[in-house]
C-alpha cells in the first residue's frame, strides 16, 4: 500500500491518497451539517401540522403536506405588501447608494484633488467612532421625522464607508492617462465620470452593487427601530414579527382569519419564501461575492 | 450601533480587503519635470474642475455628516437628563450622573464581560476552524476540484442569511417541544432541555451559530492567502521529501501568519461591539438567559426601546463608543508597527 502511494506521488496529483479521501469525507460531512438547518426548515414547511406537533421537526417530512403554503397563499396581502416594500427599498437603495458612493470614491481617487487626504479621513473616521444608537434614534425620530417612512429604511445605509474606500482604491487603479485624455479632449468632470470612469469600473461597481443589494434585502434593524406600520414592513421585519409573536400568533394579522391555523408549518413556509431569493442570488452571483472579499486583493 | 451594523455589513472589514493603497497615502507629486506648458494646462484644468469634484462628492459627504457626524455630537445626551420636550438643546445637564448610575449596577460588568468574552470565543473559534478548513481545501485541489469548490460554496452560504432567518433555523433545532435537538436527546434517553431558559448552554450555541454563519467568509480570505504563497516553496519542499504536514507547518502557516495577525488585531479592535442580531434574535431575546447573552448592544437597545431609559442607554452607548475607539486605535497602531501598508490609517 505504502509503496504504491510512494511511487505514485512523483506523478503529481492524479490519484487521491487515502488521506485525501479521508479529508473529502470529513468535508462532505461538514458541508452537509452546514446545510442541515436549511433542510430542516424546508422539510418542516412541507410537513403537516399534526405531524410536527407529534414528531417535531425532521430532516424529511414525516407526513408530506402543502397545507402551509396553501394557507399562506389564501391571504397573501401581507406577503405581497412586504415583498413590495423590500423590493422597492432594495432597488431604490442600491441604485442611490452605488451612485453616491461611486461619485465620492471617484473624487477621493483623484490625485490632483487637494482635499483628497482630508476627505478620506472624514470617511474613514466614521468607521472608527460613532455616536451610538441613542443619538441616531433621536435624530431620526425627533428631528428628521423619518419614523414610519420608506426613507428610514434607505437613507441611513446609503453611504457605507468601507465600500467608499474600496471604490476609491479601484478608481485609483484605473490608468490615469485615459481620464487625462478625456479631460484634455474637453470632457467635463461629470462627463468623464459617467462616460469613462464608471464604465471602466463595472466589475467593482457590480460587486459593490451585489453587496449593497444584499444589505438592503436582509436589513431588519432599521425596520425594527423605525417602522411599526405593517404597510411599510419589509420582509425581514415581517418575519421577525411572526417569530417573536409565537405565543400570540392568533393576534398576528396573517393568522387572524380564524380556524385551525397550522402555525408551526406556516411559520417555516413563510421563512422558506424569504430564503428563496437569497439562495437563488447566491447560486447565480456567488463569484461576485467571492471577488468582493478579495477585491483590492492580496498583493505579492 | 448603526455604525457597527455598517461595519459588519456584507463586505465586512477584513484584512484581505485592506486596500492596496493606505487610505491616507501621500499623494504622489504630479510629475514635476514635465514641460511647463503641460503643468499649466493641468493646473488650469484642475482649478476649473474643482467645483465639479466637490459637487460630485457632496451627496456622500452630506449623508455621512447627517447620519454619522451629527450622532457623534449627540453624545452630549449621555451627560444630560434628557427629556423629549427639551430635546438635545434644552435638557438639563447632569454631568456624569448617568455613568455613575450605570456603573453602580451589576449590569455594567455583566454586559462588558459578556461582550468581550463571547467575541473572544467567536474570534478564536472562527480563526482556528477557518484556517483548518482553508488548509484542507487546499490539499483537495487537483482531482475532484469541483467538490472542493462545492464545500467552499456551502460553507459561504450562511453568510447571506439575515439573523432573522438564522433565528428561524435556530428555533428548528432548539424549540423545546418540536426542535431537533431535544428529539435527538430523547432518542438517547436524555431529558429534554428548555434551551431558551438555560443560560449555560448559550456560549456554546452562539459560538456554533457564529462559526456556521462566519467561517465560510474567513475560509475564502485564508484560501486567497494560501493561493498567494509562491508554489516554488512547495516544489522545493517536495524535492526535499517534506511530508504534507511538514509543508503545512513550515510553509503554509508561517506564510499566513502576517494575515492572521492582521485579522486578529482588527477583530480585537472591534471586540467591544457585539453582533446585535446574533444576541437579540437568535436568543429570542429571552430574559432568563441574559446572564450569558446580554451584551452592550442588546442592553443599549432594550434600555432605549423597551424601557425608554435614555440616560442609561446613552451612557452605555458612549461607554462602548469610547472604549471601542481606543481599542481600534491600539489595534491599528500595532498593525502599523508591523506592516505600515496594511494599517487602516
Amino acid at each position: 500500500m505504502s509503496t504504491t502511494v510512494a511511487t505514485r506521488q512523483p506523478h503529481g496529483r492524479r490519484a487521491l491518497t487515502p488521506m485525501q479521501l479521508l479529508l473529502h469525507f470529513a468535508m462532505l460531512l461538514c458541508a452537509l451539517s452546514f446545510l442541515m438547518p436549511l433542510f430542516l426548515v424546508v422539510s418542516a414547511s412541507f410537513t403537516s401540522e399534526k405531524a410536527i406537533s407529534s414528531n417535531g421537526y425532521s430532516l424529511f417530512p414525516s407526513k408530506f403536506s402543502v397545507a402551509a403554503y396553501r394557507y399562506v397563499i389564501s391571504d397573501p396581502s401581507q406577503l405581497i405588501q412586504s415583498y413590495g416594500v423590500s423590493i422597492l427599498v432594495t432597488f431604490v437603495g442600491t441604485v442611490l447608494s452605488v451612485l453616491v458612493m461611486a461619485l465620492l470614491g471617484y473624487v477621493l481617487s483623484r490625485r490632483n484633488f487637494k482635499a483628497r487626504r482630508a476627505l478620506s479621513f472624514y470617511v474613514l473616521f466614521t468607521m472608527l467612532f460613532g455616536g451610538g444608537l441613542v443619538p441616531s434614534y433621536i435624530l431620526m425620530t425627533k428631528y428628521l421625522h423619518l419614523q414610519n417612512t420608506i426613507w428610514a429604511l434607505i437613507l441611513p445605509n446609503l453611504v457605507i464607508p468601507w465600500n467608499v474606500l474600496l471604490l476609491r482604491t479601484f478608481f485609483s487603479q484605473l490608468p490615469e492617462g485615459v481620464l487625462d485624455a478625456a479631460r484634455i479632449d474637453g470632457a467635463g468632470e461629470w462627463r468623464t465620470f459617467f462616460r469613462i470612469a464608471l464604465p471602466m469600473a463595472t466589475p467593482a461597481i457590480a460587486t459593490i452593487g451585489m453587496f449593497t443589494m444584499l444589505m438592503y434585502w436582509n436589513d431588519w434593524w432599521l425596520g425594527l427601530l423605525y417602522i411599526d406600520n405593517p404597510a411599510l414592513s419589509p420582509v425581514q421585519l415581517w418575519l421577525y414579527h411572526i417569530l417573536s409573536s409565537i405565543d400570540s400568533v392568533s393576534q398576528n394579522p396573517i393568522f387572524a382569519s380564524g380556524g385551525a391555523v397550522p402555525v408551526q408549518s406556516v411559520r417555516m413556509a413563510v421563512a422558506v419564501l424569504a430564503i428563496g431569493p437569497i439562495v437563488a442570488a447566491f447560486v447565480f452571483f456567488q463569484k461576485y461575492f467571492v471577488r468582493g472579499i478579495t477585491l483590492g486583493g492580496i498583493r505579492e | 450601533m448603526l455604525e457597527s451594523n455598517a461595519r459588519h455589513g456584507p463586505a465586512g472589514a477584513t484584512a484581505v480587503e485592506v486596500t492596496a493603497e493606505p487610505v491616507l497615502a501621500d499623494d504622489a507629486a504630479p510629475a514635476e519635470s514635465s514641460p511647463r506648458r503641460a503643468v499649466r494646462a493641468r493646473r488650469r484644468g484642475s482649478r476649473g474642475s474643482g467645483v465639479s469634484l466637490w459637487l460630485m462628492a457632496l451627496p456622500g459627504l452630506a449623508l455621512l455628516f447627517v447620519f454619522a457626524y451629527i450622532p457623534m455630537a449627540g453624545i452630549v445626551i449621555a451627560f444630560q437628563s434628557y427629556s423629549a420636550v427639551g430635546g438635545v438643546f434644552a435638557s438639563p445637564w447632569v454631568g456624569l450622573q448617568n455613568f455613575a448610575y450605570l456603573f453602580s449596577t451589576s449590569d455594567a460588568w455583566r454586559i462588558t464581560f459578556n461582550t468581550v468574552f463571547m467575541n473572544s470565543l467567536f474570534i478564536a473559534a472562527n480563526l482556528v476552524l477557518a484556517l483548518t478548513i482553508a488548509i484542507v481545501l487546499n490539499e483537495l485541489r487537483g482531482r475532484w476540484a469541483w467538490l472542493s469548490k462545492f464545500y467552499q460554496s456551502v460553507l459561504f452560504l450562511p453568510h447571506f442569511f439575515s439573523y432573522v432567518i438564522v433565528a428561524y433555523f435556530a428555533l428548528a433545532f432548539l424549540d423545546p417541544q418540536t426542535g431537533l435537538l431535544n428529539k435527538v436527546l430523547g432518542f438517547f434517553g436524555a431529558a429534554p432541555v428548555e434551551w431558551y431558559s438555560t443560560p449555560g448552554a448559550w456560549p456554546v450555541i452562539l459560538t456554533v451559530v457564529s462559526v456556521w454563519k462566519g467561517v465560510g467568509f474567513w475560509v475564502i480570505v485564508y484560501t486567497a492567502g494560501i493561493l498567494a504563497i509562491s508554489p516554488e516553496l512547495y516544489e522545493a519542499a517536495e524535492v526535499d521529501r517534506a511530508s504534507k504536514w511538514q509543508q503545512v507547518r513550515h510553509i503554509t502557516l508561517p506564510s499566513l501568519t502576517p494575515l492572521v495577525i492582521l485579522n486578529v488585531l482588527l477583530s480585537v479592535g472591534g471586540i467591544f461591539r457585539a453582533d446585535f442580531g446574533l444576541f437579540y434574535l437568535v436568543t429570542n431575546n429571552s430574559a432568563t438567559i441574559y446572564s450569558t447573552t446580554d451584551v452592550i448592544d442588546t442592553y443599549v437597545f432594550r434600555s432605549l426601546v423597551n424601557l425608554g431609559d435614555i440616560g442609561m442607554s446613552s451612557a452605555a452607548g458612549v461607554y462602548q463608543s469610547i472604549v471601542g475607539f481606543v481599542l481600534i486605535l491600539i489595534a491599528n497602531w500595532l498593525v502599523r508597527r508591523r506592516h505600515a501598508d496594511q494599517a487602516l490609517f
